[in-house]
């Protein structure tokens, strides 16, 4: 039937929003405590954790915004400006 | 069981990534943080007002709903609208066209000018009539989607587009109105205001609460917007915990009328730490309208004496 | 079988509703259409129904919960007249948008201002182009019957349906009317089977997105080419509907029409008494005849140019007026119809009763004479007549 309806519910993944960024997270394994505090905060839901243990960032989807890097306790997550 | 930040971080996000919020952007963090509320295995159907959250998760073809089914009808009804999914479950659960052991949830999402302004009459009538459903409020301050247009909930003397901070008005001129405690008035099983503060337990438990009491429940949520309030997208954390810890926006709850205030800051910050750190506030700060300050401070104050006089009442009165 | 009753059109109407038994009744009290949700009310306390009824605080919030409750994948069903359909008007768009097959029931009110509780068409034909299919009733069994088969016809179209009878002049007269069996009527309507609902078990769908350009243009074409296809729908399902109860409906009316050479348009119960006066001009062997639309929308663009084209003179009334400097809405749509289908006949257009201002046969006499007039000379000195006003409207 041809209507507005999504039928596929979370397809928004096939969407990239990574190109949004002007500065990138880079994440450091070595300080990282996997506290877990940035993965609920990110805005784009795309911190990703396996068994409490810090995956890292989707670049896919992630758009810069430094909530993680400010949020972190341990400093493990910095904002690097794109052209640099 | 007691909140554990690692535990819950490892439950599903209903929201998922592809959305158009703006970077750094409080609404998405407070809907997963509300939907993480949910059991795994509970379904839910998820209404939501016309507002930055709809028009930026719900772009067809793209949906960024998973596990959950969701509907936008129009700007003012988001409750009427999921009232009337909760009936039809109520009806088809009857016939037994659902399977008895599934469990759905009814939560309606609306910013605070689809929820304070012109949400409210469709907002009030499914609370009356006690469909069980759950209403969260992403209270960002000003009609956003929109660009930051003054809405009821626009802090007191907020430069807003149309509430600007001018030679003759400093900015919006009326106080807050404050939803929640007419909520409370509406006399509903479980009533909250949180926001995203430490690691996210208060609005966790919040959430659990208001979605499985059965009943109407209702919950504000303060949603910092970068973009409308002038701060860095970096600081959402740090915003709301001075949103929290100046009491500027206290976290406390109402269940069956009696108030129990679930922060409190060991050291109750100046609302000027928060008013500060917002491009929103900066005409405030000028020598002239310093007067204005002290007059939210006093606003500030007053509610957050009367919420732990509240707290002290309505306990008393339980007791007896 | 059928049974024999004496109802008024709320009544019939609310009776049609308890034994198609909807799965959600969602309605707000607006005179003349109150008692629709009152005797519905009565049903629910008295188990008469299984249905869950939702006493909303509005009008806006009775559509806006009908779209959930439908959207959710149960049989919805409403009632509202006058300004309360006014105040549906941006939900009417969304719940055709959504293609979704709400029943909305409208016994016809004057609009504001100044307000006015009586009859006439400018609520229905005011929301005209919100994508509700809409039906027109003349009597309490034509409300009846358009009722059982607009459940048919909406889930069938998948686009919702507007039961459109004259406040008061059909909600309250009580006349003779033919009921059908509740099995009859079950076995009719069938239980509601949606494809695409959100309370299915087996996936979680989005509904109510944003559409960028070109999707929204498409998704808008879909609706309308839907509206184009209830056309066939509405015959189809009004054949079922004869079989059954042996009450044949068409998309039209014809009353002493096909050797008529002057004849008027009409809705719903101005019809009853044009007919009278028809007779009486035929008993005097004046070929008089009447068409009686009873779908509005869709339009039968086609069929009613073909059926006026021999008529030497054509008067077509508007229980409403389009505020266009011009004429009503009825009017209008129809002459461009027969314009495009390249049939002229001289053609009036009588914008009436507004307001429930009385229609005698006197009235429709005098519309009869005017088109003999018309039809002797061939001129038409005016388009636009406020039938029973002393000025007789256009200065």
């Amino acid at each position: 039937m041809k209507n507005s309806n999504i039928l596929k519910d979370g397809n928004s993944i096939e969407f990239k929003t990574g190109a949004w960024r002007a500065r990138t997270p880079s994440h450091s394994k070595e300080k990282c405590k996997n506290c877990m505090m940035c993965v609920p905060f990110c805005p784009e839901a795309c911190i990703k954790q396996e068994d409490n243990i810090l995956v890292g960032i989707d670049l896919d989807y992630c758009k810069g915004c430094g909530v993680c890097s400010k949020v972190c306790p341990f400093g493990a997550i910095e904002m690097k400006d794109n052209n640099d | 069981m007691p909140y554990s930040l690692k535990e819950v971080v490892k439950k599903q996000n209903r929201l998922v990534s592809g959305h158009r919020m703006c970077a750094g952007c409080g609404a998405p963090v407070t809907i997963n943080a509300v939907l993480r509320a949910l059991k795994e295995e509970d379904n839910a159907v998820v209404a939501s007002a016309t507002g930055c959250l709809e028009v930026s998760t719900c772009i067809y073809p793209y949906t960024s709903w998973k596990n959950v089914s969701f509907i936008h009808s129009a700007f003012e009804c988001a409750s009427a609208t999921l009232s009337g999914v909760e009936t039809a479950y109520n009806s088809l659960k009857k016939q037994g066209k659902l399977s008895k052991d599934k469990e759905t949830k009814f939560i309606a999402f609306g910013g605070d000018g689809g929820t304070l302004d012109i949400g409210l009459q469709s907002l009030s009538g499914a609370m009356e009539r006690r469909h069980n459903i759950t209403y969260v409020c992403y209270d960002n301050g000003a009609y956003m989607n929109t660009g930051t247009q003054r809405s009821s909930s626009t802090p007191h003397y907020a430069d807003t587009t149309t509430s600007p901070a001018g030679k003759v008005t400093q900015g919006k001129v009326q106080p807050r109105k404050d939803l929640t405690e007419i909520m409370v008035k509406h006399n509903l099983p479980y009533v909250a205001q949180t926001a995203l503060f430490g690691n996210l337990k208060d609005i966790y438990e919040k959430a659990e609460k208001a979605i499985y009491t059965d009943g109407p429940t209702y919950i504000s949520a303060l949603s910092p917007c970068p973009r409308g309030w002038g701060y860095p997208s970096e600081d959402l954390a740090a915003v709301s915990k001075l949103a929290v810890d100046t009491c500027f926006w206290p976290l406390y709850e109402i269940e069956n009328g009696v108030y129990r205030v679930t922060y409190k800051p060991a050291k109750k910050l100046p609302v000027e730490e928060f008013l500060k750190t917002q491009k929103r506030f900066r005409h405030l700060f000028k020598e002239e309208n310093k007067g204005l300050i002290e007059e939210i401070q006093q606003e500030v104050d007053k509610k957050w004496e009367y919420l732990l006089m509240m707290e002290e009442v309505t306990n008393k009165q339980k007791e007896e | 079988m059928s049974i024999r009753e004496r109802l008024s059109g709320n009544e019939a109407v609310a009776t049609a509703m308890k034994q198609i038994n909807p799965d959600v009744v969602a309605a707000y009290p607006i005179t003349p259409s109150t008692e629709i949700p009152q005797y519905f009310s009565n049903f629910v306390a008295n188990g008469s129904v299984t249905t869950e009824f939702v006493p909303v605080e509005s009008e806006h919030s009775a559509i806006s919960a009908c779209i959930g409750a439908s959207a959710a994948g149960s049989r919805v069903m409403s009632a509202t007249s006058s300004q309360g359909l006014a105040l549906m008007f941006e939900m009417l768009y969304i719940a055709s948008g959504l293609r979704l097959p709400i029943v909305l029931i409208v016994a016809n009110r004057a609009l504001s201002a100044p307000i006015n509780i009586h009859n006439d068409h400018s609520d229905s034909m005011g929301v005209r182009d919100a994508g509700f299919i809409q039906l027109y009733c003349e009597s309490n069994q034509e409300a009846y019957d358009n009722t059982v088969m607009a459940v048919k016809i909406a889930e069938k179209a998948k686009l919702p349906v507007m039961v459109c009878y004259d406040g008061f002049i059909t909600s309250h007269s009580v006349e003779n009317i033919t009921l059908m069996e509740n099995e009859e009527i079950q076995k009719f309507v069938g239980t509601y089977k949606p494809e695409e609902y959100l309370l299915d078990e087996t996936r979680n769908i989005s509904m109510g997105p944003l559409d960028m350009q070109k999707y929204y243009y498409e998704h808008r074409k879909d609706i309308a080419d839907g509206m184009r296809e209830a056309k066939v729908i509405i015959e189809e399902v009004s054949e079922e509907f004869a079989k059954v109860t042996g009450r044949k409906y068409d998309l039209y009316e014809k009353y002493k029409l096909d050797d008529a050479e002057i004849g008027i348009v009409v809705l719903n119960s101005t019809a009853g008494t044009a007919k009278d006066v028809v007779d009486s001009l035929r008993e005097k062997n004046i070929k008089a005849g009447l068409l009686k639309p009873r779908a509005f929308r869709p339009l039968p663009y086609n069929e009613l140019p073909n059926e006026l084209k021999h008529l030497k003179a054509l008067a077509i009334l508007d229980k409403s007026d389009s505020v266009n400097g011009y004429c009503g809405p009825l009017f209008s749509e129809i002459t461009s119809a027969m314009y495009s289908s390249g049939i002229n006949v001289k053609t009036v257009n009588y914008i009436y009763g507004l307001g429930g201002f009385d229609v005698k046969a006197d009235d429709i006499l005098e519309v009869y004479n005017n088109l003999q007039e018309i039809a002797k000379t061939g001129k038409v000195d005016k388009t636009t007549y406020y039938l029973g006003l002393e000025d007789g409207g256009e200065k």
